[in-house]
């Protein structure tokens, strides 16, 4: 029930809390290149879930196996000492590109109707960096295999959530009348600021049950954007 | 050596890669909580850039077309690794507080962006000053984005106290706590490209 529990704060926490492009910035720029169109938007969006869902688990192994200092024990005792760590970036690249390839030469045989969906989409996921991203938070946050698998899953669909939503906004947004500047890139910075403060308000949510520890250990991981959280709520709190 | 200026002047404005290319946006956003990781952040961008360009340059006849991509991740990687490893041997902490978007200027648009775009096509020396214009042109980007941040988070500027406490204390002056967070990153941006096309003359990409 407590493992449950944990997956479920899991998926939870990275669809909403801490949605992988609202507060982590990650696949920005597929996600301004490909909002224009509910439709077409949605296709990447489903593509990004699939790619991570495979990835992820996939890089847990090659990390877990291969990578980590003392990771390569299983090849012998003489290969305890090794620390391959410092190969990681080109490896998860490596594996996410040639996934890709392969899922896309997959896809092509054995359903050409998903293909054909997606189709146009695959190659440009190679180089989102939410894909990338979240394989190196995993690692960074040493989640379980299970735990990698719905984080993934959780983060993907906070994606496809995300770009879904801000391509509705931006087919109405055409109709309105804007100062020249600011039309296009400017005003999708700005809606995509409003809808990140949006997704903020999920952050009251608690669903963690753990001890302290583990959850300070886990927010520190975050270190970039969870510092400025931090001070933002001491900010808050001694503005009342 | 004015063909180089006009070069890199039109690379870090007038083509500004964050403003007009819309490219490399994802570690723009994260990094710039405060001056001094956008500054470290310009730099391992301008480093890796340099490299990627004038190798790929160097390289740009014999690669495959099909595996062109392959071959520019491969480059890149290798390269942000070089720089990854130096950040955590001299600046460790600025390391941690990058955490895992140092990893991430492999999937950075804008270095194979330029790489695509420029560097395929061009010999070495353009391909290095391109690079520079570019780095240059992503770096005051963050910077402005980082300084606002700052200041207007936290009352400083590249750790040094810019608003006195004093002024909180008389005024009732509070620091505002959304800019440190996601969505003024975002917001900031925005007004930034806005202010910058304005300037340049609205060319209006997309």
């Amino acid at each position: 029930m407590d493992m449950l529990n944990n997956l479920l704060s899991i998926v939870t926490t990275s669809i909403f809390i801490e949605n992988i492009l609202l507060a982590n910035f990650l696949g920005m720029c597929s996600f301004l290149a490909v909002s224009k169109k509910v439709e077409t938007a949605n296709g990447l969006g489903l593509a990004v879930i699939f790619v991570l869902i495979i990835t992820g688990p996939m890089n847990w192994v090659i990390n877990s196996y291969l990578l980590q200092p003392g990771a390569l024990e299983w090849a012998g005792e003489q290969f305890r000492e090794i620390d391959l760590s410092f190969l990681t970036f080109i490896c998860f690249i490596a594996t996410i590109a040639a996934l890709v390839q392969f899922v896309e030469m997959l896809l092509e045989k054995v359903s050409p109707a998903l293909y054909n969906a997606l189709g146009i989409f695959l190659p440009l996921i190679a180089v989102n960096c939410a894909i990338l991203g979240g394989s190196l938070f995993m690692v960074e946050r040493q989640y379980t295999f299970i735990e990698t698998i719905f984080y993934c899953l959780g983060s993907g669909i906070g994606w496809w959530l995300a770009i879904i939503a801000m391509a509705a906004i931006r087919e109405k947004l055409e109709y309105a009348d804007m100062p020249k500047g600011l039309e296009g890139l400017g005003i999708t910075m700005i809606t995509t600021g409003l809808m990140a403060m949006g997704f903020m308000c999920f952050a009251g949510i608690n669903l963690k049950k753990e001890d302290d520890g583990s959850q300070k250990e886990k927010s520190a991981a975050v270190a970039v954007e969870s510092e400025g959280q931090l001070a933002s709520l001491s900010a808050a709190e001694g503005g009342r | 050596m004015a063909s180089i200026k006009k070069q890199i002047k039109e690379a870090s404005w007038q083509s500004n890669p964050i403003a007009y290319q819309v490219l490399g946006i994802c570690s723009a956003l994260a990094v710039t909580v405060n001056v001094e990781n956008a500054l470290i952040m310009g730099a391992s961008v301008i480093a890796v850039l340099s490299g990627s360009n004038v190798a790929i340059s160097l390289m740009r006849n014999v690669i495959p077309h099909r595996i062109r991509i392959i071959v520019q991740l491969a480059v890149v990687s290798t390269l942000v690794i070089l720089v990854d490893q130096v950040l955590k041997a001299y600046l460790f902490e600025a390391s941690k507080a990058l955490s895992v978007f140092v990893g991430l200027i492999i999937t950075n648009c804008i270095i194979l962006g330029r790489a695509e775009a420029f560097a395929m096509g061009n010999p070495p020396m353009p391909s290095l000053w391109d690079a520079i214009g570019n780095g240059i042109g992503y770096t005051w980007v963050l910077v402005v984005i980082g300084a606002f941040r700052e200041l207007l988070g936290g009352g400083q500027l590249l750790g040094f106290r810019v608003i006195p406490i004093s002024f909180y204390e008389a005024t009732g002056y509070v620091d505002n706590g959304l800019m440190v967070l996601a969505p003024a990153a975002f917001i900031l941006l925005g007004l930034l490209i806005w202010v910058s096309k304005e300037l340049g003359g609205a060319k209006g990409n997309e």
